[in-house]
């Protein structure tokens, strides 16, 4: 269990969290979704309390993290993968960990061999491929046999394989009842991992929702439609309560669904070629959601400049 | 609210955040990385080996030295005269093992497993000492017994029964400890490695110069109180008239050390890692 509230943290002038306040439950995969720079990993940050919060509260099991007796077995993190020692090997990285909390090195042994890197073991971890990398920080992460597991972009640099992994051991981490708690900006990622979402965007909370309650709102609910009397059909749907949209070939409907425009023109006599339900893809809503809240866009080339006409 | 995870029986049920914990972790860091090792290495064999050259050379020129200079030769400091170089290997040591942690990410790792930040300080700092003083205490004991039998043909060379001599040589393992434990403290301070290298050099080796350009009255007093200057105290046997008592100038040494490690300490209980 995470429990954050009203938390804050400031760079200088720069807020990169700003009033945050969400609970992670246990036995679930809640996901953490947000562009990059959205504060997603500061949060985690304080969740940790690497970084101190300018105000509010990271709770985590009841506790702030240092409170805690056995931190390591509270809460296992993955943060930026770059929190290893270039020149030790993965065993003696993990070891070296385990042994502040009297873990013995069997654990270290089961959880190299957990995340499949038990040949590689005695390679000094400056030599890891990203990927590599990120399973040893999955393998620190998993060494106190956490209550919570928090892991920032855990499939970064992983191969297809690695990805389909790092999916199932989250979700039996959840199903083992543990507080699973995942940052990515990939919405699609989430939709296959995640049980619940929390959405944020320049620091500040966007959504708190389960992942099929996203799905369900980010479907757009436009109609395609095309019909050889379209000026006809578009004028008695706009009629009928539709916005009409006129779009190349046919038209997009919004306020009516496909049952009541097809019924609309049966009534009329009026063909209908083409009557599809448009849903957005998630990754559509979810730029959709936060498009206010990015950082950095690209420039499009295409876009209207103020003050030229054509 | 908590039913769900007690129900999860804990494969490390007696995992336990503890002191002994923290200084056997700093342990396995210390031995587990090649530089360390090698700097340990670096350090022995400059302090035994150049000392061993200088008593060599210094015995070969006893014929060439006025009465002056053989009543003020000091036979023990002559034969453990690497030290100086020594100092600069452990002090470079002492700052990396901690600006090694953060120039990496390491920090992270290590101040997740010990959320209170502290403990984990004082075990690098108590590791440090131990393995440092020990290494020392045997290079010096070494070279003392190498120097010595290099100086006998000019009939000055000492004994270990000889008075000052065993505090002149458990004295020069301190300082070198101490030094490396400066090193340490601006490593944390600085959280950079080439800043803190470069500002324990300037310590020990800049301020001297800076210090001869001063006025002849004003340099003398200041003299006394820089930190190479009081430390090396310790390890003469020879006393200097102008220098602070051995044990005094050793205190002010530490002093230095305890003030940067105490700022360290400060800092790192409050800035984000």
């Amino acid at each position: 269990m995470i429990e954050v509230d009203g938390l804050v943290k400031r760079y200088g002038a720069k807020t990169a969290v700003n009033n945050l306040s969400f609970t992670v439950k246990p036995g679930i995969v809640t996901g953490f979704l947000g562009p990059n720079g959205s504060g997603k990993s500061t949060t985690m940050r304080l969740i940790l309390g690497l970084d101190a919060p300018s105000s509010g509260t990271a709770m985590v099991n009841g506790r702030r993290y240092a409170d805690h007796r056995a931190p390591l077995a509270e809460v296992g993190a993955l943060l930026e993968a770059r929190s290893v020692h270039t020149g030790r090997s993965a065993y003696n990285h993990l070891l070296a960990l385990a042994q502040t909390h009297g873990i013995p090195s069997s654990r270290v042994t089961q959880v190299l061999e957990l995340v499949g890197l038990q040949e590689v073991a005695r390679k000094r971890a400056g030599k890891f491929s990203l990927g590599m990398g990120q399973r040893l920080g999955i393998a620190a992460a998993l060494l106190g046999d956490p209550a919570t597991v928090m892991l920032d972009e855990p499939v970064n640099g992983l191969d297809p394989e690695g990805i389909l992994w790092v999916r199932h051991l989250l979700r039996s981490l959840a199903a083992e009842g543990r507080t699973v708690f995942v940052s990515s900006h990939l919405m699609s990622e989430m939709a296959l991992t995640a049980d619940h979402l929390i959405v944020i965007g320049r620091g500040e909370l966007i959504a708190d929702t389960s992942v099929q309650d996203f799905i369900d709102g980010a479907s757009r609910n436009l109609v395609r439609v095309r019909s050889p009397r379209m000026a006809e059909l578009a004028q008695l749907l706009a009629t009928t309560g539709g916005v009409v949209t006129t779009v190349e070939g046919g038209v997009d409907v919004a306020g009516l669904s496909a049952a009541q425009i097809g019924d609309a023109a049966a009534a009329n006599g009026i063909a209908v070629h083409e009557l599809t339900p448009l849903q957005a893809s998630l990754e559509e809503a979810f730029m959709d959601m936060t498009r206010d809240s990015v950082e950095f866009h690209a420039v499009d080339a295409d876009a209207p400049t103020a003050g030229v006409t054509s | 609210m908590t039913t769900t995870t007690a129900q999860r029986q804990s494969v490390v049920p007696n995992a336990r955040l503890t002191g002994v914990g923290i200084l056997r972790s700093e342990w396995t860091k210390t031995r587990s990385l090649r530089s360390t090792v090698w700097s340990f290495i670096a350090a022995v064999v400059l302090l035994v080996g150049v000392s061993a050259l200088i008593s060599f050379a210094t015995a070969d020129n006893w014929k060439t030295m006025d009465p002056g200079e053989r009543a003020g030769f000091d036979a023990t400091s002559t034969s453990i005269a690497g030290g100086f170089l020594a100092q600069l290997a452990i002090g470079v040591l002492g700052v990396l093992l901690i600006s090694g942690e953060y120039s990496t990410g390491m920090i992270r790792s290590t101040m997740s497993a010990v959320p209170r930040r502290l403990p984990a300080l004082w075990g690098k700092v108590v590791v440090f000492t131990v393995v440092t003083f020990i290494t020392m205490l045997v290079s010096t004991l070494l070279a003392f017994a190498i120097g010595q039998q290099l100086l006998k043909s000019t009939g000055a060379s000492v004994g270990f029964g000889d008075p000052q001599v065993m505090r002149a040589l458990v004295g020069a393992a301190l300082y070198l400890t101490v030094v490396g434990l400066l090193g340490m403290g601006l490593g944390a301070l600085l959280r950079h490695s080439a800043g803190a290298i470069s500002t324990l050099v300037g310590i020990l080796l800049v301020l001297p110069i800076i210090n001869a350009f001063l006025p002849a009255d004003l340099q003398r007093t200041i003299r006394k109180f820089l930190p190479g200057e009081a430390g090396q105290q310790v390890l003469m046997v020879v006393p200097n008239p102008d220098a602070l008592s051995p044990w005094a100038g050793f205190g002010v040494f530490v002093g230095y050390a305890a003030l940067v490690m105490v700022v360290a300490a400060f800092l790192l209980k409050r800035r984000d890692v």
